[in-house]
């Protein structure tokens, strides 16, 4: 009797191994969410100290104001818009203006808009001296600032729109100096030195002068 | 033609002893690439999208902030800040950014970015509370965390 028992099969049935696997397998896919770590960076100015004068006064015509009110209307360089997809041209082209270059050396890596203006490509320049060098708007990239003011009761999608805008103004001016489009700017990895030297020489002399002005206090 | 036969006699399935062990190996490379969020999400997190994202390198570097709408309807429905896994005031803002940076070696302490994740309904009047209280914390570097904006929207 004992000896038909040992004939009998010795092995555990694997075959529900792979069902088993599977099944474990599908859970971990279904609840991962593979951590997104992208966003728009944005640089605060530093904290404001009580002796230093609060506004330092800028000349009008270097600041290119956007203004969004509690019903999310926009107003830019005071007057309306709606069309927000409008801000990046302008501000494409407020940026690079030139209307009044100075050769004064300013900024961390000392070096003037004139200096700027010639490390241009040609097709940039020309750009530049057609349609744009008003003197109406801003001297030179070192001096242009974006103020945008949101107010306390505009949405938050709004304003993400608009930096966003911001930013791709930027990047394309950025990606245009070192002949590359403004995505594959963005893609650039400043992990290896040579993208990064790339990257500092698209952004020398032009900084991104993002400013968040202070909201009015009337909401909705 | 008995040879014939002894040919057809052998086995004729694959042998699927090594699936478990495919399955398996899929299985590990998803454990231990998967990051369980740390934080349980109290807030109503609909983040708008954005299409000049820029990837930041290093994470360790990262702290995040949620902001929203919370999910309990005891807290009202006014935006609320959540930290790890509480919600904190504004004015708790400094003494969070302290405790975050605490947790950095000391060169590192002035490079922290703080991650914003904010819900679409949020107005601007709480964020920009945020940002004053940030600039107060010398943590001047943020980031609203967005999803890539896809061509459909």
């Amino acid at each position: 009797m004992a000896r038909s028992k040992d004939k009998g099969s010795q092995e555990v049935n694997a075959g529900s191994m792979a069902d088993i696997a599977f099944l474990l397998l599908i859970f971990f896919l279904v609840t991962t969410q593979i951590a997104t770590n992208k966003g728009l960076t944005l640089l605060l100015p530093p904290k404001q100290e009580d002796d230093e004068p609060i506004e330092i006064k800028q000349q009008q015509r270097n600041i290119f104001k956007i203004q969004v009110n509690s019903a999310d209307k926009l107003l830019v360089e005071d007057e309306p818009l709606d069309d927000i997809s409008q801000i990046r041209e302008m501000v494409y082209d407020f940026v690079l203006n030139f209307g009044d270059p100075s050769s004064n050396k300013k900024g961390s890596d000392k070096v003037s808009d004139i200096d700027v203006y010639n490390s241009l490509p040609a097709s940039m320049k020309s750009y530049i001296s057609r349609s744009l060098s008003d003197s109406e708007s801003s001297d030179g990239p070192s001096s242009a600032i974006v103020s945008l003011k949101a107010d306390r009761g505009s949405s938050y999608e709004i304003f993400i729109q608009i930096l966003d805008e911001l930013n791709a103004a930027y990047n394309r001016i950025y990606g245009e100096r070192v002949g590359l489009s403004d995505e594959e700017f963005r893609k650039l990895n400043r992990n290896d030195p040579r993208q990064k030297k790339l990257y500092d020489d698209a952004r020398m002399g032009i900084p991104k002068a993002i400013s968040i002005a202070e909201p009015t206090k009337s909401g909705s | 033609m008995s040879k014939f036969k002894k040919k057809t006699s052998s086995s004729q399935d694959i042998p699927t002893a090594a699936l478990p062990d495919i399955i398996f190996m899929l299985l590990f490379f998803f454990m231990v690439t998967t990051v369980l969020r740390e934080t349980e999400l109290k807030v109503e997190q609909r983040i708008p999208r954005a299409e000049q994202l820029v990837k930041l390198e290093k994470k360790k570097l990262v702290s995040y902030l949620y902001v929203g709408k919370p999910k309990d309807p005891t807290f009202g429905t006014e935006p609320l800040i959540q930290a790890n896994d509480v919600f904190i005031g504004i004015d708790g803002v400094v003494k969070w950014v302290n405790e975050e940076k605490a947790k950095l070696s000391e060169v590192e302490r002035d490079q922290i970015t703080i991650s914003m994740k904010v819900d679409n309904e949020t107005k601007m009047g709480i964020i920009v509370d945020i940002q004053t209280e940030l600039r107060e914390a010398n943590a001047r570097k943020i980031m609203y965390a967005t999803p890539q904006k896809t061509d459909e929207d």
